[in-house]
């Protein structure tokens, strides 16, 4: 192996050599434990500080999608932020209601980060980089995900108020709506990889034709699963234009309206790092995990593509959240239930048939015909039942 | 927590505490629970019984288990439809007052 | 042995405690409990698929219908029935009987056989090959379980009108 290669591959796992050094000077009997603890605090520590950044990226680019500056006092650009933003939630007085349920009040959002946090457990963010290699990763990562569920109900019960109520079972009926399209277009990638393990799944798109990858992203049906798999976990990260369940100019704040201080950042936090997770997910899942591109940039370092890929679809997230207006309830439970599930098992029954067709041009043919016609045909359909008019606007003179 | 034994012991005690619970609450929803409840242990006996006894590879345990949650779910989902439409009907959950058929 | 007190205490408060949120909080505890011991056993994907299936499925419904249902006076009532006696007498009774029938049996005192493959590839063979009948079985039941669920729980007065 060449001097480059070597030192290629030696910045690839710099993470792995550097925690077998540090864990060479304990006994041996600690050390799995001495591991384990390194790696949680690791993953805890970067994304917390993806979380501070992405709370800076998302003021700075909404501020210039609509047309202003964003933060710009802090620091330089506004970067220092993120740090004012803590202060501030840390020294707010803790206001809790009277009539609330102390215990449940205070675990909800315990409950909402501790979840959120458990899904990094799978996924594998470099080379050999992956906390636990589980038989059956995906199903644990959708397993904990359905936990924060719970944490939202426990946030708007707690409250005993009318708005964290409404909040919290119109956030946990979105919830529970688009675990279905998620999951469902989660399978189609299992299907063709045929394992639940994450790892094997990044393996198996690792691999290169001349310079092209064989992520699963360019194929029709992974195409199609990307698509409904972002649009899914946009709704399950409440964020716009599925935020509904916490719009500020809807119901103030949903299911955070009685929580003040530490309590809302921490809120914010699990949400945040939520999104994060489901977006590591879809990486793992479509976009190739920590693969190069290209198979002339294998030398790259593999977690810097992961952090890549993930500040490029945080970047997409806030463009989205910037552009588009929010859903009114029925329209998202009508697009979970009567587009996203017919497209997502159509998705289902196209996948199959791209294993047992012969490779070749044909089997494009047909899948992208499969997967384009009914999404288009759909979409037609389900217009004709509402009426589309001119909007006319009656001001008051 | 090595044995056959303790396991058993385990699901036999949850069972016990659900059926308790199924024959003491009043609120219809709690009851449900319990047999919840039941099923879970059940189910704790039917792994118990894969990992300690003869020919764990023909997965016999882990399948049935399977499908008892599946079964589980679907009458809780059926179960408290049920609740909810005696709710409508007689404005109240408790098991008490719902002692005549007599609409 | 710290799951199984965990488990067991979560389960009796389930059963005990006067708040029904609070019961279905705790019942939410004794499902992740019993998960865990799943996990212990070495079932991965039955463990995964109890947490996802009743933890985010049966336990979200549970506070549903609780919410849906609530009678603020109901807080005044008792919450034990009025034969509450008889029930602790039967479901102890129960347990005896159980208890007494596993410690006298000489079977169950075994060393620890070695621990088995439960790949989910293995899982998926037997459920296509050995056990797709009930798979499909299922498949119905759980159709007409989500048709027969929305059906009665939907609201007549809209029909009416």
């Amino acid at each position: 192996m060449t001097h480059l290669a070597r030192l290629a591959q030696q910045l690839d796992q710099i993470f792995v050599l550097a925690a077998h050094w540090l864990l060479s000077y304990l006994p041996a009997a600690i050390q799995p434990l001495c591991s384990a603890i390194l790696s949680v605090a690791a993953i805890i520590i970067v994304f917390a500080t993806l979380f501070a950044i992405t709370t800076w990226l998302e003021r700075k680019g909404l501020g210039r999608i609509q047309n202003r500056f964003g933060p710009n006092r802090v620091g330089p650009f506004g970067l220092l932020q993120p740090i004012a933003d803590g202060v501030k939630s840390l020294t707010k007085e803790d206001i809790v209601p009277i009539t609330a349920d102390h215990a449940v009040h205070f675990l909800a959002p315990v409950l909402l980060v501790a979840a959120s946090f458990l899904g990094y457990a799978v996924l594998p963010i470099g080379r050999n980089m992956v906390l636990v290699n589980l038989n059956a990763g995906v199903l644990y990562f959708f397993a904990v995900g359905s936990m924060m569920e719970l944490a939202v109900f426990m946030a708007g019960w707690s409250s005993r108020s009318k708005y964290s109520l409404l909040g919290a079972m119109r956030a946990i009926a979105q919830m529970i709506s688009y675990e279905v399209p998620l999951v469902l277009a989660s399978i189609v990638v299992i299907m063709q990889a045929g394992s639940l393990s994450t790892v094997s799944i990044v393996d198996l798109q690792a691999t290169y034709t001349g310079i092209w990858p064989h992520w699963f992203v360019f194929t029709p049906w992974g195409f199609a699963g990307f698509v409904l798999f972002m649009i899914a976990a946009t709704a399950e990260s409440n964020r716009s234009p599925f935020d509904l369940p916490e719009g500020e100019s809807e119901i103030i704040a949903g299911y955070y309206t009685e929580y003040s201080g530490f309590k809302f950042a921490l809120f914010f936090l699990g949400e945040y790092i939520g999104m994060f997770a489901t977006s590591g997910m879809a990486i793992t899942l479509f976009l190739g995990g920590w693969s190069a591109p290209f198979s002339f940039l294998t030398w790259v370092p593999s977690y810097l593509w992961f952090f890549a890929k993930l500040l490029a679809i945080i970047s997409v997230f806030i463009w989205i959240r910037g552009t588009l207006p929010r859903l009114r309830m029925d329209q998202l439970m009508n697009l979970a239930w009567e587009f996203m599930l017919p497209m997502a098992l159509l998705n289902l029954f196209t996948a199959g048939l791209w294993h047992f067709m012969a490779a070749g041009s044909l089997r494009w043919l047909v899948c992208s015909t499969m997967v384009v016609v009914p999404c288009i045909l759909l979409s037609r359909g389900l217009k004709h039942k509402k009426k589309f008019q001119v909007r006319t606007y009656h001001y008051s003179d | 927590m090595n044995s056959l034994q303790n396991y058993l012991l385990l699901s036999s005690l949850l069972f016990s505490i659900g059926l308790a619970g199924v024959l003491v609450r009043r609120n219809a929803i709690l009851v449900l629970i319990g047999i919840e409840l039941m099923l879970n242990a059940a189910n704790i006996n039917f792994i118990a019984f894969w990992r300690f006894g003869p020919d764990p590879s023909a997965l016999t345990g882990v399948i049935f288990a399977l499908f008892s949650i599946s079964v589980a779910a679907a009458e809780a989902a059926v179960g408290l439809a049920i609740i909810l439409a005696a709710y409508r009907h007689s404005k109240t959950t408790d098991l008490d007052q719902m002692n005549s058929l007599k609409g | 042995m710290v799951l199984a007190l965990l488990t067991v205490a979560g389960m009796a408060a389930a059963m005990g405690l006067r708040n029904a949120v609070h019961c279905v909080l705790a019942l939410t505890l004794g499902f992740v409990g019993i998960a865990a011991l799943y996990l212990q056993l070495g079932a991965q994907f039955v463990g995964l698929a109890q947490i996802m299936v009743y933890v985010g499925a049966v336990a979200i419904l549970a506070v549903f219908a609780i919410m849906m249902t609530h009678n603020p006076e109901s807080a005044n009532l008792p919450v034990f029935s009025s034969q509450w006696i008889v029930g602790c007498i039967v479901a102890a009774a129960v347990f005896a009987v159980l208890a007494r029938a596993i410690s006298s049996s000489a079977a169950f005192t075994q060393v620890l056989p070695p621990q088995p493959g439960a790949t989910v590839h293995q899982i998926g063979d037997s459920l296509m090959h050995r056990y797709v009948l009930p798979l499909e079985i299922m498949g119905l039941l759980l159709t007409a379980a989500l048709i027969g669920a929305v059906v009665i729980a939907m609201d007549r007065k809209e029909e009416m009108r």
